[in-house]
C-alpha cells in the first residue's frame, strides 16, 4: 500500500503586535507584547488540515525559534496537526532569510520522506515573504507562491490556482513540492479545547544544530547570514498635514497636483 | 563558507559518483568531475566517497568585489508589454551605476519577446541579455531560475534589482538562495557606496520600523522594490548599435515539474480590501443621482467607489461598499472622502490608509484630523473641475 502523503507546514512565532519599540541603542524590544503565531500561518495550517481530511495525510508543523516558540506548536496541535518540530539553538540567532531557510530545510530533510511543504504568505515582523522560495531551492524541489485555491490533490501531485500579477494560473505540481498560500485561501478553524486536553502531554520534537544533517556552524545564524542589518529606526512620519482653502478652481488644481505627484494619474 | 573539493585522481567509476548527489550538482567535464551551483553542501558525497570528495572550510566569506560588475534590472512583463516597475528600476539603476561607473544591464526572459528591448534602451539600459524560448511562455520557477543562474554565471553582475511583483518575489529569493547571497525585500530607498555595497532601506513590522541593510561580503547583491516607489526617467534616444545578447541554455534545464494547465485573465472586479485607490461618498452627496459624479471620478482614477453607512441605509449602494466599524476595513494607498464627516465608526475602517484626502465644506469636520490633505470646499464645485483636469491630462498624453 502506498504511504499516505506527509505534509510539512512551516509556522513562525511573531510579536503580538507590530507596534514595536526601539531602545536607545537602536535594538528592537520584541518582548513588550506576548508573542503569537504569525497570523498568515494559520492559513497554511488550515490548508494542510483540509488536505489531511481529504486524503489522510500526516501533518507535521515545524518552527525555528526560541524555546518558547513551542507554544505555537501546541496551538497547531489544538487545530489538528499531528506532529510538532521545534528547531532551536543559540547558534541560530541572528538568522536572515538565507540562514532561516537553510535551517528549516535542514530540519525538513531530517523529517523525510515528505511530499508537500506549505508556508504562509509572509510574516508580520520580518515581512519579507522570501523564506518559502529559498527553502524550496535548498530542498531542490519546485515551488509556487501566492496560491489562492487548491483545486485537487492526489498521492502524487497537487493542482492549485496561483495569483499572478495580471492573471490566474492553474498549475499542477508533482510531489515533492512547496507552496505558499494566500490569506483567505480557507477560513482557519479555531483551536479546540477537546484537542487541547488530548494533546496536553504530546511531545514536541526538539532539534538543535548538531541534530541536523549539516553541522557546519558557519551556515547558521549570524555567520550564515549574508544580509547585515546596519540599523533599525522608526519611520519618519513625513505625512504633512495640510488644510487648504480657496475657490473651487484653485482647490481642484491643488488636488490634481497632489494626485499627479503621488502617481495616481495614469 | 565551505566548499567541496574533488580529488580527481581517486575517481574510478564516473557513473556511480555522478549519481551520488541528490541535487544533481555533479557534472562530468571531459575527464573531470565538477561541482555546480546546485550543490547544497549536504555532504552525501563526502560520506559515500570520502576518498574523492572533501569538504574544506574557508574562513569567513570574502568576495573580490572588483570581479563583479554591472547593475542589473530584471525585466518584468506579461508576454506583450514591459511592466512599468521595470522602467522605474532602470531609472534607479542608472543613478546607482553612475556612482561606481558600472554598466546597466537588463535581463529579459520570455517567449517571443520581439521588440521589447527597444523600450529598455530608451529607458536607460546599456545592454540587454535575452533568453527567448518556448519554455518561458508560462512562468515556471525551474526554467526561469535556470536562465537567471546562467546569466549570473556568465556576466558576474554586482547588483540585481527585481520588481516586487508576484513573479519577482518568487524568482528573486530562489536565485539568491542558489548563489547563497543576500536579498533585501521591498526596498524603499537605495544608495550606492563607492565600495559597490548597496545601502538598502526597507520597512518591516507592517511599516512601523525601517531597517538599513547591507550585503557586505557576497555578490551579487539582490534587492526587490515594489511598483511606484522610484521614478522613471524621461525616454532618451536609443543607441545606434544597441547591444542585445541572445543566450540559450541547456534543454535539460528548461524542464519543469510544474504543469501549467490554464492561464486566464484575472477578473477586473476587485474587492474593496484589495483596492489601491478608493473614493468614498458621504452624506455631503445629496441625491442618489449625484453619486454618478463621484463614480466618474473613481473611474478616471481606476478607483473603487465606497460609501458611509447612511448612504447604504438609504439604499443608494450595495452593503458591500460600506466602510467602517460595521462595514469593511480598508487600507488603500489613497482614499478620497467626499462629504464625509469622519465619525469614529467610519474612521475605524480606514485610518490605516496610505494617503487620506478629504473634501468637506465644514473646516471643523473630524475627518480633517486624520487627513493628509484637507480640502475645505463644496464637492459639487470641486469634483467637476477636477474631472475636467484629469480628462485633459489623459487627452494630452494620448
Ligand atoms: C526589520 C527587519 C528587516 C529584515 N529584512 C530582511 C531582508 O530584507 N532580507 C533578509 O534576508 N532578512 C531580513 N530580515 C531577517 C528576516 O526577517 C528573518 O530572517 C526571518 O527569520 C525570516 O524572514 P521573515 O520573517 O521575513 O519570513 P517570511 O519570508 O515573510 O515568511 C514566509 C513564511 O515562511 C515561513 N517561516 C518564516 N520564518 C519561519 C520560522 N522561523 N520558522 C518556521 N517557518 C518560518 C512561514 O510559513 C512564513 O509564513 C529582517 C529582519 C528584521 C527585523
Ligand atoms: C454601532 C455603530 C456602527 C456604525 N458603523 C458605521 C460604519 O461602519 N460606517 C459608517 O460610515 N458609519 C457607521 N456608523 C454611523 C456613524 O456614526 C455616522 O453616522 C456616519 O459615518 C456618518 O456618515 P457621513 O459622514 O456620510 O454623514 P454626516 O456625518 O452627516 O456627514 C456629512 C458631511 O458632509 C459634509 N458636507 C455637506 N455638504 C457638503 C458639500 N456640498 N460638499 C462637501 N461636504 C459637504 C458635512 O459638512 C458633513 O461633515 C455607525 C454608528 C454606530 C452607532
Amino acid at each position: 500500500m502506498p504511504r499516505s502523503p506527509h505534509i510539512i507546514t512551516c509556522i513562525k512565532q511573531v510579536p503580538g503586535s507590530t507596534e514595536v519599540e526601539i531602545d536607545d541603542n537602536g535594538s528592537l524590544i520584541r518582548n513588550a507584547v506576548a508573542a503569537k503565531m504569525n497570523p498568515f500561518d494559520l492559513f497554511a495550517i488550515e490548508t494542510s488540515l483540509r488536505l489531511k481530511e481529504q486524503n489522510g495525510a500526516t501533518v507535521t508543523a515545524i518552527t525555528m525559534g526560541p524555546p518558547r516558540a513551542e507554544l505555537i506548536l501546541r496551538e497547531a496541535f489544538m487545530m489538528g496537526v499531528d506532529e510538532g518540530v521545534l528547531l532551536t539553538d543559540r547558534r541560530f540567532a541572528g538568522s536572515d532569510v538565507l540562514a532561516t531557510a537553510w535551517t528549516i530545510s535542514q530540519g525538513i530533510l531530517s523529517l523525510a520522506p515528505y511530499d508537500l511543504v506549505i508556508c504562509g504568505r509572509q510574516t508580520t515582523d520580518g515581512d519579507t515573504a522570501q523564506v518559502g522560495a529559498e527553502m524550496a531551492e535548498f530542498l531542490g524541489i519546485p515551488h509556487v507562491t501566492n496560491v489562492r485555491a487548491i483545486l485537487s490533490s492526489s498521492d502524487e501531485s497537487i493542482t492549485v490556482e496561483v495569483d499572478l500579477p495580471g492573471a490566474i494560473q492553474v498549475a499542477c505540481l508533482h510531489f515533492p513540492c512547496l507552496i505558499t498560500v494566500e490569506k483567505d485561501i480557507f477560513q482557519p478553524r479555531l483551536p479546540s479545547f477537546r484537542r487541547k486536553l488530548a494533546t496536553r502531554d504530546k511531545q514536541v520534537k526538539v532539534l538543535c544544530l548538531d541534530d541536523l544533517p549539516d553541522t557546519d556552524e558557519k551556515h547558521y545564524g549570524l555567520l550564515g547570514s549574508p544580509t547585515k542589518v546596519q540599523r533599525v529606526y522608526p519611520p519618519r512620519r513625513d505625512v504633512t498635514k495640510e488644510i487648504v482653502h480657496g475657490d473651487p478652481q484653485t482647490l481642484a488644481e491643488r488636488l490634481f497636483h497632489e494626485l499627479e505627484g503621488r502617481k495616481f494619474l495614469q | 563558507m565551505s566548499r567541496i573539493i574533488i580529488h580527481q585522481e581517486h575517481v574510478d567509476n564516473f557513473q556511480d559518483i555522478l549519481q551520488v548527489c541528490p541535487f544533481n550538482a555533479l557534472e562530468r567535464k571531459g575527464d573531470e568531475i565538477r561541482v555546480n551551483a546546485a550543490c547544497k553542501l549536504c555532504k552525501v558525497c563526502t560520506k559515500k566517497f570520502p576518498d574523492v570528495f572533501e569538504l574544506v572550510l574557508v574562513e569567513g566569506p570574502t568576495v573580490d568585489k572588483k570581479a563583479w560588475r554591472g547593475v542589473v534590472v530584471w525585466v518584468e512583463h506579461d508576454g506583450k508589454v514591459v511592466h512599468p516597475v521595470t522602467y522605474e528600476l532602470l531609472g534607479k539603476a542608472r543613478d546607482l551605476a553612475a556612482v561606481i561607473d558600472h554598466p546597466v544591464y537588463c535581463l529579459l526572459v520570455g517567449c517571443n519577446v520581439g521588440n521589447m528591448p527597444d523600450s529598455l534602451f530608451k529607458k536607460g539600459a546599456d545592454e540587454v541579455f535575452v533568453y527567448d524560448d518556448h519554455a518561458f511562455k508560462d512562468f515556471r520557477i525551474e526554467p526561469y531560475a535556470a536562465a537567471f543562474e546562467h546569466f549570473i554565471n556568465e556576466i558576474h553582475p554586482s547588483t540585481i534589482l527585481v520588481g516586487g511583483t508576484t513573479i519577482g518575489r518568487s524568482l528573486a529569493p530562489r536565485v539568491a538562495a542558489r548563489f547563497r547571497t543576500g536579498l533585501t525585500a521591498d526596498c524603499t530607498k537605495l544608495e550606492m557606496q563607492p565600495s559597490t555595497d548597496l545601502d538598502q532601506i526597507r520597512p518591516a513590522f507592517g511599516g512601523n520600523i525601517m531597517a538599513h541593510i547591507r550585503t557586505p561580503n557576497h555578490r551579487p547583491q539582490f534587492a526587490t522594490v515594489r511598483y511606484k516607489i522610484f521614478n522613471e526617467r524621461e525616454a532618451c534616444d536609443p543607441p545606434n548599435h544597441p547591444k542585445i545578447h541572445c543566450h540559450s541554455i541547456d534543454k535539460n534545464k528548461l524542464k519543469s515539474a510544474i504543469k501549467v494547465l490554464e492561464t486566464r485573465e484575472k477578473p477586473k472586479v476587485k474587492s474593496l480590501e484589495e483596492a489601491d485607490t478608493i473614493i468614498v461618498a458621504g452624506r455631503g452627496v445629496k441625491k442618489k443621482e449625484d453619486l454618478e459624479m463621484v463614480e466618474d471620478l473613481a473611474k478616471l482614477l481606476d478607483a473603487e467607489l465606497a460609501t458611509t453607512r447612511p448612504l447604504i441605509e438609504a439604499g443608494w449602494a450595495d452593503p458591500l461598499a460600506q466602510i467602517g466599524l460595521s462595514g469593511r476595513t480598508v487600507k488603500p494607498e489613497l482614499i478620497i472622502t467626499c462629504g464625509v464627516s469622519g465619525s469614529v465608526q467610519f474612521r475605524a475602517g480606514m485610518n490605516g490608509s496610505g494617503c487620506i484626502i478629504a473634501i468637506n465644506t465644514d473646516e471643523n469636520a473630524p475627518i480633517f484630523d486624520i487627513a493628509h490633505l484637507g480640502v475645505v470646499g463644496d464637492l459639487y464645485e470641486i469634483i467637476p473641475c477636477l474631472i475636467d483636469m484629469i480628462k485633459n491630462h489623459v487627452n494630452e498624453k494620448c
